[in-house]
């Protein structure tokens, strides 16, 4: 290829685009080509070992709850358990949300969960805060953060249909800022 | 930018030397297929490696979703290959991947059998060859057992009839693969422990012996 160059100079012709060697070619070809058959065998396991984070996220079911009769204004603990399909496990979770009326006849419900870390709170009715066990982190009824942790508590959608109460999706908590 | 990754990294620790020493070697006239078509028989060891990194792969994968448990295992066979993306062809590579290593194993056998390949000084080789047989012939067979259905189950209960058929130590065989009395939660842990940790440690083991052998004593001659 050098030669071929040297020539096109020397006959003061327009110097030849510079080629690509035989070694070159191969190379890419055999690299191409390799790379496309290795691609061909990494590409399902990657995808495959990443499904969990493609699939989307479930949307939760309407759950009754409790009769609305029982509802008062203090918040009070009530159990319901929530169908869980867990890859190939699937199972009756029990969870617990705290279900109040406000102030104008209102029902909420709010997870108990704590926000700063993820621990279990409670209703102190004295106080007429929720309390947490693990670091001290302190609410009100209306789940607002009052000390330590960073968020108020998430809330559950709540409907009242023909006198029962019924909790569904989790979401942040929209009676507080 | 990788050129310039590999020379900072090369100017301080020299590693060309490394993997020049593994990747340039001769490769004989008479086993290359471009010279003489007939020399893609000498490709079946070659293939035989393939496959059994296709094997590592696939498996180290499989294990995220596997359980090695009587009650889950059927059940996160029959989840990752129908609910997880692509995992009817990650299972699908090693169920089929299982079947054509030992085909390959079998062929460059049959090579370096009607080759002559394995006299001397290739003995050690052609000796630790048998053994990689051996340790791939039980993947095969502790794999078998892994999905835990009608078919595994009963492999399995056949496999150790069969070992345990030897004279005098026949039923210690039997005890000691079945991990107890019968072929049950026991045995299946124990398969897969066999399967993913201890007979690919041997495997690794003896391909390390294959390959230094090979390097050391170079290809053998033509016919």
């Amino acid at each position: 290829m050098s030669d071929h160059n040297k020539q096109a100079g020397q006959h003061g012709e327009k110097p030849v685009k510079r080629e690509m060697s035989r070694r070159q070619f191969l190379s890419y070809t055999l690299g191409g080509a390799g790379g496309f058959m290795a691609a061909g065998i990494i590409i399902p396991m990657l995808r495959f070992a990443i499904d969990p984070v493609l699939e989307p996220k479930a949307k939760a079911d309407w759950i009754k709850v409790v009769e609305e009769a029982q509802i008062g204004t203090e918040p009070k603990a009530f159990q319901f358990k929530m169908h869980q399909v867990d890859g190939w496990y699937e199972s009756d979770v029990e969870l617990t949300a705290w279900i109040a009326k406000d102030s104008k006849g209102q029902v909420f419900a709010l997870n108990p969960t704590c926000k700063h870390l993820g621990c279990t709170v409670s209703f102190d009715a004295p106080s007429h805060e929720y309390h947490c066990p693990c670091h001290g982190a302190k609410y009100t009824a209306d789940g607002k953060n009052l000390v330590v942790a960073p968020l108020p508590l998430d809330e559950y959608s709540v409907k009242v249909e023909q006198g029962f109460v019924y909790v569904g999706q989790l979401h942040p908590n929209s009676r507080v800022k | 930018m990788f050129k310039s990754m590999y020379n900072w990294i090369d100017e301080r620790l020299d590693i060309t030397p490394m993997w020049r020493d593994v990747a340039d070697h001769e490769v004989p006239e008479h086993v290359n297929p471009a010279h003489h078509f007939s020399a893609f028989v000498y490709c079946f060891g070659g293939l035989t490696f393939f496959i059994t990194v296709i094997q590592i792969l696939s498996g180290m994968f499989l294990t995220m979703y596997y359980t090695p448990d009587i009650i889950n295992a059927y059940a996160s066979v029959d989840y990752l290959s129908h609910k997880v993306a692509f995992g009817v062809i990650v299972r699908g590579m090693h169920h089929w991947g299982a079947s054509l290593v030992i085909v390959m194993m079998f062929l460059h056998t049959l090579r370096v059998f009607f080759t002559g390949s394995y006299k001397a000084p290739r003995e050690m080789n052609w000796v630790v060859g048998m053994m990689i047989f051996g340790v791939m012939l039980g993947l095969g067979f502790t794999g078998y057992l892994l999905p835990w259905d009608n078919k595994a189950y009963f492999a399995t209960q056949v496999g150790i009839k069969i070992a345990a058929s030897v004279p005098f130590i026949g039923d210690y065989i039997k005890t000691l693969l079945q991990g107890g009395e019968v072929v049950g939660a026991v045995t299946l842990t124990r398969f897969f422990a066999i399967h993913v940790f201890f007979l690919p440690a041997v495997l690794l083991a003896l391909l390390a012996g294959h390959f230094f052998m090979i390097r050391k004593q170079g290809i053998s001659g033509p016919l």
